[in-house]
């Protein structure tokens, strides 16, 4: 039988917004039963025919509509409404129900210090804030300006860098083995973009100028090889923040933390003057953020990082594309909508965020070591190279026709790369000659999606009961 | 902060500075002085330093209003220092503290002294210590704004920093042509009291820096006695160009315009005519025993409540002996000041206007706890921020007072001394009273004290923010 009818899940999805329904997709892809709630029939009736999900009207945080749902007999409850209230409710109420997992967006800030609290007191599985999830991507975007992008695996020992090639460093028009006796250092290039199309390279591979490469590294190799390379690594000393939300907020509270000077320009005066109690030590600034003569006025000339968060997707990649070309700022742009990523990716706006893309991968990750739990070996996955890949980490529990082999003698997958192994807190980029061995950590890049089993990345795969 | 456009300024102003001393040297020249040797030395440092400076125009062209502010304060204060040079190089004042204050005391418009013996001062260091008045009066830098090629939002900030009074606006769309309007009345004003007084049979060197002095509202005398030893005639003439140099230089460009009315109804001014008046009328009720005659006490009283009131600081009498109504008057008035836009200091009529309505406003909310008031001036809304700005200035304004009378008072002088040298350099006005009326000098201060009293009037000139700008961190951090 095969072992996705026997292990998928049961989930129930309440608020069909854009985070739940990113989700929804995501987790229907990977095969699981789903149920989406939500109290607005027409949101129900917009959500696509293709998505194959059992669509309920009503209130999730009403016992009768959670029945009808079958709660009873669910895995994962996931509440994803706009309201942290009514998301903790319904965790709460599912909790008393049955034994399900819970997961609450919540993301007022007066409750973002209170999560673990409302996680163990109130026994919900997990909590997820997306603004500060964002706010946090950004801070460590910022403490290494180089990097377009960051991920993090292995509990932080590992980091996925994106960084762009650029002609000054005179690397390209080389081949990754030769890229790698050139720069010596423990790195691997995991993933290439160029004109949209996302190669895992192998050793011949030649880089052009300006291609997007995905590195592997532990931080302090990654730091080392930054510098060696000639490219900045200083940590930004000054952020310039265009709009003022949540994501602002708990960014500016983190870069206060580290003694960075930051500069919030919000619209709204008593959105501001808000910020301004919250933020002592941080200079708000009461004004339009498109203003162009008000951003030279505030130093954006001299700012080391640019962070547009405005509400608007295209506020934000314009003012970044500013930027761009008044200052050799770090720029960091938000963008909502996922629809145009490709687009966007093609602009040369440095690193873009998704915070609901974020938080659906952070949920996703959430279910998926759940679902390893019941049988996969997957321990994080990141979808990467604008989610034409994955980063995936299993973790070794038993021998196979995977452990023990010199990787060299392995028949992988084409589009398929060994990043890293993390074996007992030692990170080994590996080289030909290394195996993986029991117990150890994998992170596996490829653009095949639905890996189950560290043994999927063989080229012929054995033959499943 | 773009420094290279405030360097770029600073060395315009060491050029300026170079050909005003074009004119002491002149002077020296006709008088067959050597002392005008001394100005030779300045004239090349300012030349050495102002030209590098300005050889090339700053790519750099960001001018913000912080750019404004701190450039004006760092001219003043380069301005300063090169025009004590004379009187340190002559050897008429030969410690730099002393050379500091008294240029300080010229270009900020002052008039307090530190020289015992003016008249033994060669007349360049006279006709330099006077010309300081003039270009002081209306500000070197709304000057420069007319010579130089700046863009329309960098000369609105050099405007605002330099100018007085508490909302800064234009007469025309262009901030050139307002400066230029600006110095145009203020030359033709000049010009109009230097012929009055030579008409009157002043001699021309005292006639002519007589007039500067009086137009830039400065009050450097060149006699011991200030202007008491001229004649009735002319002690009046000053009297009246005085009080002129006092008003809203907006006043006069209405009437170029011929609108009478818009002009004769201002308030400011109509408030500054109707506090002159009431003082004169009652300081010469008061001090009428002391002159004999009813003309002569009015005389005096006009004299010296609009030397004071305007912030000048001649004087044709010793006010120092008046009773003591004359006197709290005299000081009060020291505190009102000109009004804005004009050449003199103080806090100025306007802010006071607008101390007193927001006073008004306040109690109609005690009346009626939900009712909306606007503070008007002329009929037009005052802005929040401005009301704002003006309370700030007002409780700046006095702790620097505090402060100021604090330190100086570690020379332990008495407390009017104190208080009134004070509230005549930080008013811009020149003599106080006791120790240092209008008789006596600031000599006696060591100098510390003589520090802060030049801190103090480059303070009162500026209009205290640009100045205490300096002295934030931030302000020097380029992001």
């Amino acid at each position: 039988m095969d072992k996705d009818t026997i292990l998928h899940m049961k989930i129930v999805i309440v608020g069909c917004g854009k985070v739940g329904l990113t989700l929804a997709e995501k987790l229907s892809e990977e095969g699981h039963d789903l149920v989406l709630v939500d109290s607005s029939l027409p949101r129900l009736q917009a959500i696509p025919d293709e998505l194959d999900a059992i669509r309920l009207h009503g209130n999730g945080s009403s016992i009768n509509t959670l029945m009808e749902a079958d709660i009873e007999h669910t895995d994962i409850l996931i509440s994803v409404t706009s309201s942290d209230e009514l998301n903790l409710l319904c965790c709460l109420i599912a909790k008393k129900a049955s034994q399900c997992h819970t997961i609450a967006r919540v993301r007022t800030p007066d409750y973002s210090g209170e999560a673990n609290f409302i996680k163990e007191k109130l026994g919900i599985s997990m909590i997820i804030n997306p603004e500060y999830a964002a706010a946090m991507e950004i801070a460590r975007l910022l403490s290494f300006p180089s990097a377009i992008k960051i991920d993090i695996f292995a509990k932080s020992r590992v980091e996925r860098l994106k960084f762009r090639l650029s002609p000054e460093l005179h690397l390209h028009d080389i081949t990754v083995s030769q890229f790698a006796q050139r720069t010596h250092f423990d790195v691997l290039i995991c993933g290439v973009e160029r004109d949209g199309q996302v190669t895992i390279p192998s050793g011949d591979f030649v880089l052009k100028a300006n291609d997007m490469l995905s590195i592997i590294a532990s931080p302090p190799s990654a730091t080392r090889f930054f510098l060696n390379i000639g490219m900045n690594t200083h940590p930004v000393r000054n952020a310039l923040i265009v709009g003022g939300g949540k994501i602002s907020y708990y960014l500016a509270s983190r870069l206060l933390q580290s003694k960075i000077d930051v500069h919030i320009i919000e619209q709204n005066p008593d959105t501001c003057d808000k910020l301004c109690e919250r933020l002592p030590n941080a200079t708000i600034l009461c004004g339009n953020g498109t203003d162009r003569q008000f951003l030279m006025e505030e130093g954006l000339a001299n700012a080391e990082a640019f962070v547009t968060l405005t509400g608007l997707d295209e506020e934000n990649i314009l003012l970044s594309l500013f930027a761009k070309s008044h200052s050799n700022a770090k720029l960091v742009t938000k963008v909502n909508r996922i629809d145009f990523g490709d687009i966007i990716a093609n602009l040369d706006i440095g690193s873009v965020v998704y915070p609901k893309n974020m938080a659906a991968n952070h949920i996703l990750q959430y279910v998926r070591a759940m679902y390893n739990s019941l049988g996969s070996n997957v321990e994080t996955l990141y979808k990467i190279l604008g989610n034409r890949a994955e980063a995936l980490e299993f973790a070794i529990h038993e021998e196979s026709a995977v452990t023990g082999t010199p990787l060299a003698n392995l028949s992988l997958r084409d589009n398929l790369l060994i990043g890293c192994i993390n074996r007992h807190g030692q990170i080994i980029i590996p080289r030909g000659q290394d195996s993986i061995q029991v117990g150890d950590t994998v992170i596996v890049v490829t653009t095949h999606k639905g890996l189950q089993d560290v043994r999927d990345i063989l080229a012929k795969p054995k033959r499943k009961l | 902060m773009n420094n290279s456009i405030i360097f770029y300024i600073i060395g315009w102003i060491l050029k300026l500075e170079a050909a005003f001393m074009l004119l002491p040297c002149a002077t020296a020249l006709i008088y067959r002085e050597t002392a005008g040797i001394s100005f030779l030395i300045p004239m090349a440092l300012c030349l050495a330093i102002g030209i590098p400076l300005t050889i090339r125009k700053p790519e750099n062209k960001i001018f913000y209003l912080r750019e404004g502010y701190v450039s004006v304060s760092l001219s003043w204060i380069v301005l300063s220092i090169a025009g004590a040079l004379p009187f340190v190089l002559s050897g008429v004042t030969p410690n730099p503290v002393d050379a500091l204050f008294e240029t300080v005391s010229g270009f900020t418009t002052t008039g307090a002294s530190i020289l015992m013996d003016v008249e033994a001062v060669p007349h360049c260091l006279l006709m330099w210590r006077s010309f300081t008045h003039w270009i002081g009066g209306m500000g070197v830098l709304v000057f420069l704004l007319i010579l130089l090629p700046l863009t329309g939002g960098s000369r609105m900030n050099l405007m605002k920093a330099e100018s007085p009074g508490p909302s800064v606006g234009r007469l025309v769309p262009k901030v050139k042509s307002s400066a230029r309007i600006l110095y145009s009345i203020y030359i033709v004003l000049t010009i109009l009291e230097f012929v009055f007084l030579l008409l009157f049979r002043m001699p021309v060197f005292d006639a002519f820096t007589t007039a500067i002095g009086t137009a830039g509202t400065g009050g450097f005398g060149i006699r011991g006695d200030s202007i008491a030893s001229y004649s009735t005639a002319l002690q009046i003439i000053i009297t009246i160009f005085m009080i002129l140099f006092g008003i809203n230089f907006n006043f006069y460009f209405l009437l170029l315009q011929k609108k009478w009315k818009q002009a004769f109804t201002n308030t400011e001014v109509l408030c500054y005519l109707g506090i002159i008046a009431v003082s004169i009328v009652v300081i010469s009720a008061n001090i009428r025993s002391l002159y004999g005659s009813t003309g002569e006490s009015i005389k005096h009283a006009a004299f010296q409540v609009g030397s004071i009131i305007t912030t000048t600081g001649f004087a044709t009498t010793d006010f120092n002996l008046w009773p003591g109504l004359s006197c709290t008057i005299l000081v009060l008035l020291m505190f009102v000041g000109a009004c804005a836009g004009s050449t003199g200091g103080g806090i100025k009529i306007s802010r006071f206007l607008i101390l007193f309505k927001s006073i008004r406003k306040e109690l109609m909310q005690y009346l009626h706890p939900r009712s909306v008031n606007k503070v008007t001036i002329d009929g037009k809304p005052v802005e929040h921020e401005v009301i704002r700005a003006t309370n700030v200035f007002l409780i700046a304004y006095l702790m620097i007072f505090a402060g100021s009378i604090l330190l100086i008072s570690v020379d332990n002088c008495d407390l009017v001394t104190n208080f009134t040298a004070v509230a005549a350099t930080l008013n811009n006005i020149g003599p106080g009273l006791s120790m240092v009326g209008p008789v006596e000098n600031f000599a006696f201060f060591s100098n510390g004290a003589k520090l802060v009293l030049i801190f103090d009037m480059l303070a009162g000139r500026l209009e205290i923010f640009p100045v205490l700008l300096l002295f934030l961190r931030q302000t020097w951090k380029k992001f």
